[in-house]
């Protein structure tokens, strides 16, 4: 459970400092993951299985998110030539 | 036959309808035969349908369309009612129409909007005529609205000039002031009696109410009130005078067919009621003859020849007030029968004058008329001889005649009425015989720059025949509409004698004529003279201006309102929501500075927020 606790504060730090767009998606990727392990532990604390299934879903969503999250950081360096997360932010109301 | 009677106000309702959508795209010519020919089949459809009516022997034909509304036991038809005084006053609608219409096809042939002059008038008469023939007070009413609407619109018609359109609001409104009354009184009639249906209305009120009941008079008042406004009766009257803003055709309907004789027919209508409640048709009688005799003082000192004539009219229709207050119905629609005759004649000819003068309206700057425009000149010679009652031979002789003698001797007659009707055929002799001799005779003023074609002289031929000779009709008239009326119960009061009263009216025509003569064709001076001095110039200012009722209604209503709008400018009670809006506006600008387009900070406001609520979820 305090793994648990470390690694999403990890990766909510990361999110926050970092500028990088590769490290925030790696960020999210430890959260997800830290969420995931709660998951683990909660369900062998129980003794319930859902706990398991509940982490095979994050584990398929964590591979779709990847996917289109690498897809938008490729896509964004092609436009702006970097990866810095303030770059696109002419999108504002 | 009978069966065609939907089809007079429906001719000229679809022909309203057809000329409003597609007349700009008709011929002019096409335009003028779609407009009069409208009129014409009606009043062709309406002399059948007078001959089916009178064959079939009944007195009352109805005839129902389809129901209207259907709610909880409020169930008004679209339906027709045809007895004596629909059909006397539906003829009389279509055939004076139909001699306007006629003259306006010339009247109006330089006007660029002469489609839409006609769709307005077709709209009238059908108004007209729905009003005449409906047999529930709902549909009257609607066609009471719609006399007031076309009334408006051709009040407005030549709208570019602001002060016309002054006009036609204020005819509009004014009429709208009666009109409220006059459905209160139908609300009222609703609940106390349960149906709109105008004869079982009557029956359900004579057997419901005794005479003198409170509520049979307050009814009565209130439909007053609306006859008041259209007829144009005191208090109301301020608004036909202005009304001459529009196109003198259109004056010439609106005295003469449509709009103004509304009132009298709907107090004839709900006679019933009027005699159920004594103190109203006192007031009607009162009405009547205060009307009729400020407005022939009125009349005598106005310069503009159709406002002379406007008063007339208020004038006239005072006459038939004064006949349904002392009861005497069938006197009333016999005077309005002349009246629409030798005031459709009077306003075609002033139309005639005008135009053949370059548009003049002052009457001080005609003469000489006479030789210039003969047959005009006897048209009017005709119809002011009828107005204000050449004995024994003219139409308005006879109507007036039985008017005056039922002021005297009709059930509610007194000798003070008779005493204003004879007083007011003085002044209508004088303020006509006026207008005669200032118009037709002395020395020529005005170059006359346009004669008047055969469209504009048959109406005045036709209606000039007519403005005479309606008189013969009188006793096969008043003995037809007593199937629908009352019959006039008359008993001599005081030394009085019937042909006594007659005499007294050919001597009151003889009078009038004679000052006319004397003021405005023999010595003029004279009459400068009396105008000169102090009291002179005043009272001829204040009649000059109606009585000062308009004075008065500024003071009154139009200031004291225009002055609560100008407080209100701001419109306070509109504030608060404003309020409200600028509110939102201004929290939506200070929240849309905090989208600044950098994702860690949304991130960190996430963050925020869901430790802020976790903390509340926890401690509280």
């Amino acid at each position: 459970m305090l793994l648990a606790a470390i690694l999403f504060t990890l990766g909510l730090i990361g999110l926050i400092a970092r500028r990088n767009l590769v490290f925030v998606l790696m960020s999210l990727e430890i959260m997800l993951n830290a969420a995931g392990v709660a998951f683990i532990a909660a369900g062998a604390r129980w003794g319930q299985p859902d706990g398991q299934i509940m982490f095979l879903f994050i584990l398929a969503m964590a591979a779709a998110e990847v996917s289109v999250g690498l897809a938008l950081v490729l896509q964004l360096y092609h436009r702006f030539k970097t990866l810095d997360d303030e770059a696109p932010s002419e999108m504002r109301g | 036959m009978l069966e065609l009677l939907w089809l007079i106000p429906a001719i000229p309702f679809a022909s309203a309808l057809v000329l409003s959508v597609f007349g700009p795209r008709f011929s002019r010519r096409g335009v003028a035969v779609m407009g009069a020919g409208s009129i014409a089949a009606a009043a062709v459809i309406a002399m059948l349908v007078a001959v089916g009516f009178l064959r079939s022997g009944s007195s009352t034909y109805t005839q129902v369309l389809w129901k209207w509304i259907r709610v909880d036991g409020f169930e008004p038809e679209i339906g027709l009612h045809l007895d004596a005084l629909s059909l006397v006053m539906v003829l009389v609608v279509t055939f004076v129409g139909f001699f306007i219409h006629l003259y306006s096809t010339e009247f109006m042939a330089e006007d660029e909007d002469y489609s839409r002059f006609f769709a307005y008038m077709n709209l009238f008469v059908g108004s007209m005529i729905t009003l005449l023939l409906a047999d529930n007070l709902l549909l009257l009413y609607l066609g009471w609205e719609g006399v007031g609407l076309c009334s408006y619109l051709l009040i407005g018609f030549w709208y570019r000039d602001p002060e016309n359109g002054l006009a036609a609001r204020k005819a509009f409104i004014v009429t709208r002031v009666g009109d409220t009354a006059m459905s209160i009184a139908l609300l009222l009639l609703f609940t106390r009696l349960g149906t709109l249906n105008i004869q079982e209305l009557m029956q359900r009120a004579s057997q419901n109410w005794p005479v003198g009941s409170s509520v049979a008079t307050l009814a009565a008042f209130l439909l007053l009130g609306g006859a008041v406004g259209k007829s144009a009766q005191l208090p109301l009257q301020v608004w036909l005078p202005d009304a001459m803003a529009g196109p003198t055709p259109t004056s010439a309907l609106i005295h003469a067919a449509t709009m103004v004789t509304a009132g009298v027919y709907l107090i004839a209508r709900t006679h019933v009621l009027f005699q159920l409640a004594p103190a109203a048709q006192l007031a009607v009688a009162v009405v009547g003859a205060a009307t009729l005799l400020l407005a022939g003082c009125s009349a005598l000192v106005q310069y503009d020849l159709k406002r002379a004539l406007a008063y007339s009219t208020i004038s006239q229709i005072g006459y038939m007030f004064l006949a349904l207050g002392v009861g005497a119905w069938t006197a009333a629609i016999f005077h309005f029968l002349t009246h629409a005759f030798f005031k459709a004649l009077l306003f075609l000819c002033a139309g005639v004058v005008i135009e053949a003068l370059g548009g003049e309206h002052d009457i001080f700057r005609m003469g000489g008329l006479r030789h210039r425009l003969p047959l005009t000149f006897w048209a009017f010679f005709l119809a002011g001889c009828s107005m204000s009652g050449l004995p024994l031979i003219t139409a308005g002789y006879f109507s007036k005649d039985l008017i005056i003698w039922g002021a005297l001797a009709a059930e509610h007659g007194h000798a003070a009425l008779w005493w204003a009707g004879a007083a007011g055929a003085v002044l209508t002799a004088l303020y006509t015989f006026r207008l005669i001799f200032v118009v037709f005779f002395g020395d020529i003023r005005t170059p006359v720059i346009r004669t008047p074609g055969l469209a504009m002289t048959i109406p005045l031929a036709v209606l000039g025949i007519g403005a005479v000779l309606a008189g013969y009709l009188k006793n096969p008239l008043i003995s037809y509409l007593t199937s629908a009326l009352p019959p006039t119960d008359t008993r001599q009061r005081g030394f009085m004698t019937e042909d006594m009263s007659r005499a007294a009216l050919a001597f009151a025509f003889a009078i009038g004529v004679y000052f006319a003569y004397l003021l405005y064709r023999r010595s003029p001076e004279l009459a400068e003279r009396v105008v000169a001095t102090t009291g002179g110039r005043k009272v001829r200012a204040w009649w000059f201006s109606d009585w000062g009722f308009d004075w008065l209604y500024d003071r009154a209503f139009v200031r004291p309102f225009v002055w609560i709008a100008n407080i209100n400018r701001g419109d306070f009670i509109d504030g608060f929501y404003s309020g409200i809006a600028r509110a939102a506006d201004s929290l939506y600008r200070d929240l849309s500075l905090t989208e600044t387009g950098r994702v860690r900070w949304y991130a960190a406001a996430i963050l925020a927020g869901t430790v802020v609520f976790a903390a509340l979820a926890l401690w509280l």
